[in-house]
């Protein structure tokens, strides 16, 4: 368990080098949640002191930018790409996919933790498209059966003895 | 490490399309195969950005022939060396295959996809290794920014690049010499270059040649007298930035960066931008907001951000490839440039090729190539045999234009009068399948989800539009929706500070000039003609051609299907979400299931045995 102090340790050595840099907010937002996985309240609020500035404009920054999170997220992040050449190419089927498969909505996470669910704006991959990205890793040109097979299958109350 | 001319070069792209089927396996294996072959001396294996044919991918081409592989996997890597080096035959079955004639292709440059090209922004990607300065050199790299600064004044410069009539890559086009005269001409100090590299080709050129952006920033603070440069990125566009870091270290160690750049008086450096996920950052205001740490919101303008941007101080902002033209317009000459294109758009468009279409990937036409020839010539027209729809140029606030709009030229002012945008320079393709106001809502949705909130009719309008033409997708839509529509999109745009607001009514208004008949459809009909929009459509399993294997009641999520072993299986309407994962899974020799909206199947109500289902075939 990570403790509030901890987080304000580790925030304020990581942000340690951008002390005095002109735009050293988003720089500071970017590398706190490298660390720590999401921008928790204080460290929103050592961030805003570095960059001269309350928490609240942290949070209103963090939660204008796709990227930032201001809660905890599952290890793994899965982000469906929205963008016009995914969604041509039928992005929101994938989406559905994955919804069913993992059983939960966009914006939410697994109860064991395991994965987390949202969709980006454009994640540059339009020639494989539809793409997703799971944390680093880019996976293209999609179909729902790709998308189903990349998670555990949910145990099926019947017929679960296919093939 | 000068090359001779008697050795060969096997270039594995490693751009992100090839990178993501694990084209760095390939490259390592490759290199073992050769230097197992002892031929190590002879051929360099190199990694190369993207080459832009993304579909045929991972692609590797041998120079100085320009063999060009696809869908190379690390298990080919010997037979293509024994083939190519020691056997002296392109290897044949990894060739480039004509789709029409089914026969091979062995030169690059005598594939269509190629031959119609013109590539001058994208000159060196696929070409050279990004990450390797001598490569970027020896093609005549940074000669022009040594030009400039040994030989040319600012004003010179500045006349040069508005003589060549270079507009703007980034989508509102406007003249780039202009705006560097207005940025000379500000009054302030220290001024700033920024480079907007949000869009994928401007990652893809990124990636593939960092240095002709590099080049081309330096020579924008050279013309308009800035000392710091920023480069705008995504921040997940990691490969970009790792690559664009590299060679801003080497260009430092030669003085091509840094304090007092070649002996001269000029110095210039830059720093990288992560952005952090916003959309209407790719709007110059905004991104500077962006820069500075706030929120990425547009500004009132005057003052314009030539005058009064980053933190107050003369900025001027250009698009990535809009910088990467630069250099060529001081080399050869902006009367070059100027003959290439048309009357009101000088050069060469970069336009991502997207969406249902045979050829994805990038590529480079002159200004004035019609939307007919980049998709039926260049891109390979639609896949699996289906017809031509729509077109939405410009990204997701684009018109979608119809068949009859594609022998419009590529440039400017055609697409801005038929409707749509130059934007960004994407080409999204849509097939017969796709159902126009669903794609309408969809593209409305993602500016909706975009808008930064600041102009009140485009962080109300728009999600009100998007209520509207959900209505309509769902069977609820009143005639006047229309006009109600292009009302609210004209507010829309006379009422927005923005690009994003301005331009996010385009794909709805292009819909509804140009595809009416589809709107009246779900409006007067309550039919989706396109089968897509899933309240108004549904899916039976016919019962002359279910064999009752049973595979569509396992798969289907809602259970919804009903039935046994030799029984037809029936589909509950009132389960069923419409995902259409049954009419996937149907073995096609029984193709038993079927999409229809407005009309209705006769089918049996309970599943029946197959012979008593009605005649069967």
């Amino acid at each position: 368990m990570v403790t509030e102090t901890d987080v304000r340790k580790q925030t304020r050595d990581v942000i340690a080098p951008l002390q005095g840099r002109r735009g050293a907010l988003l720089p500071a937002m970017q590398a706190v949640q490298q660390k720590l996985g999401y921008l928790p309240l204080e460290a929103m609020e050592e961030i805003g002191e570095l960059a001269g500035v309350s928490a609240n404009v942290v949070y209103g920054v963090a939660t204008f930018y796709a990227q930032f999170r201001t809660k905890p997220v599952g290890r793994r992040m899965i982000a469906v790409c929205r963008g016009n050449a995914c969604s041509v190419r039928g992005s929101e089927r994938i989406l559905e996919t994955i919804e069913r498969a993992l059983n939960i909505k966009v914006g939410e996470t697994t109860p064991d933790r395991e994965y987390s669910l949202e969709t980006v704006a454009c994640i540059g991959a339009c020639s494989m498209a539809p793409a997703m990205k799971i944390n680093e890793e880019t996976i293209g040109k999609l179909t729902t059966k790709a998308a189903e097979d990349l998670f555990p299958k949910k145990a099926k109350q019947e017929g679960a003895s296919e093939k | 490490m000068a090359q001779s001319n008697s050795k060969h070069q096997i270039l594995v792209c490693q751009g992100t399309g090839c990178e993501a089927s694990k084209s760095a396996k390939i490259n390592q294996a490759l290199a073992g195969e050769i230097k197992n072959a002892g031929l190590s001396d002879t051929i360099q294996v190199k990694a190369t950005g993207c080459h832009g044919f993304c579909q045929q991918g991972p692609t590797v081409i041998i120079e100085p022939e320009g063999i060009f592989y696809t869908g190379v996997k690390v298990e080919d890597a010997s037979e293509l060396v024994k083939s190519s080096f020691v056997e002296n035959k392109p290897l044949e079955r990894l060739l480039y295959h004509d789709p029409a004639t089914k026969k091979a292709i062995p030169l690059y440059k005598d594939i269509p996809f190629y031959s119609l090209q013109h590539r001058l922004i994208l000159r060196n990607c696929g070409e050279i290794n990004p990450e390797e300065i001598a490569d970027y050199l020896a093609r005549g790299g940074y000669t022009a920014l040594k030009k400039v600064i040994s030989s040319m004044e600012p004003m010179q410069v500045i006349s040069e690049v508005q003589r060549s009539g270079l507009r703007g890559r980034g989508g509102a086009g406007f003249s780039t010499g202009k705006k560097w005269e207005a940025a000379y001409k500000a009054k302030g100090s220290p001024k700033y270059v920024v480079c907007n590299a949000g869009a994928f080709m401007d990652r893809s050129v990124m990636e593939a040649d960092p240095h002709s952006v590099l080049e081309g920033m330096a020579i924008a603070a050279y013309a308009i007298g800035a000392s710091q440069g920023y480069i705008y990125v995504l921040s997940d566009y990691h490969l970009a930035v790792k690559r664009f870091n590299l060679a801003m270290e080497e260009a430092r160690k030669r003085n091509l960066l840094g304090k007092n750049i070649l002996g001269s008086k000029f110095s210039f450096d830059i720093d990288i931008s992560l952005g952090a996920g916003a959309w209407v950052c790719g709007e110059a205001r905004a991104l500077l907001c962006s820069i500075e740490g706030k929120r990425g919101m547009p500004r009132v303008r005057p003052p314009l951000s030539v005058d009064a941007g980053l933190w107050g101080l003369p900025t001027c902002t250009n698009n990535l490839r809009t910088l990467a033209s630069v250099p060529l317009i001081i080399d050869k000459g902006a009367d070059w440039f100027a003959s290439i294109g048309t009357e009101g758009s000088k050069g060469t468009a970069v336009l991502g090729l997207t969406g249902k279409i045979v050829n994805n990937g990038m590529v480079e036409v002159p200004m004035g190539t019609t939307l007919r020839k980049v998709i039926f010539d260049i891109g390979g027209g639609i896949p699996e045999g289906k017809r031509f729809k729509a077109v939405q140029t410009g990204g997701p606030s684009g018109g979608c234009l119809p068949e009859s709009a594609l022998d419009l030229p590529v440039d400017f002012e055609a697409l801005a009068k038929a409707g749509s945008i130059m934007g960004s320079g994407a080409i999204a393709v849509m097939d017969e399948d796709t159902c126009m106001v669903n794609a309408a809502q969809g593209f409305l949705s993602f500016c909706r989800d975009e808008s930064c909130g600041k102009c009140v009719p485009c962080r109300e309008g728009l999600p009100l539009m998007v209520e509207i033409i959900g209505r309509i997708t769902t069977g609820k839509g009143k005639p006047e929706d229309l006009s109600r529509l292009i009302e609210m999109s004209e507010t829309l745009m006379q009422g927005s500070l923005c690009g994003l607001g301005k331009t996010a009514p385009n794909p709805v208004l292009t819909s509804i000039r140009y595809f009416r008949d589809e709107w009246e459809a779900h409006i007067n009909e309550k039919r989706c003609p396109a089968l897509v929009c899933k309240e108004l459509i549904n899916f039976y399993i016919l019962p002359d051609k279910c064999q009752g294997c049973g595979i569509c009641a396992r798969s289907c999520p809602a259970d919804a299907i009903t039935g046994g072993k030799r029984m037809v299986h029936v589909i509950d309407q009132s389960k069923c979400i419409k995902c259409a994962t049954c009419l996937e899974k149907c073995p096609p020799k029984f193709s038993a299931v079927k999409k229809v909206s407005g009309e209705a199947v006769e089918v049996p109500k309970e599943p029946v045995p197959i012979a008593a289902g009605a005649a069967t075939k």
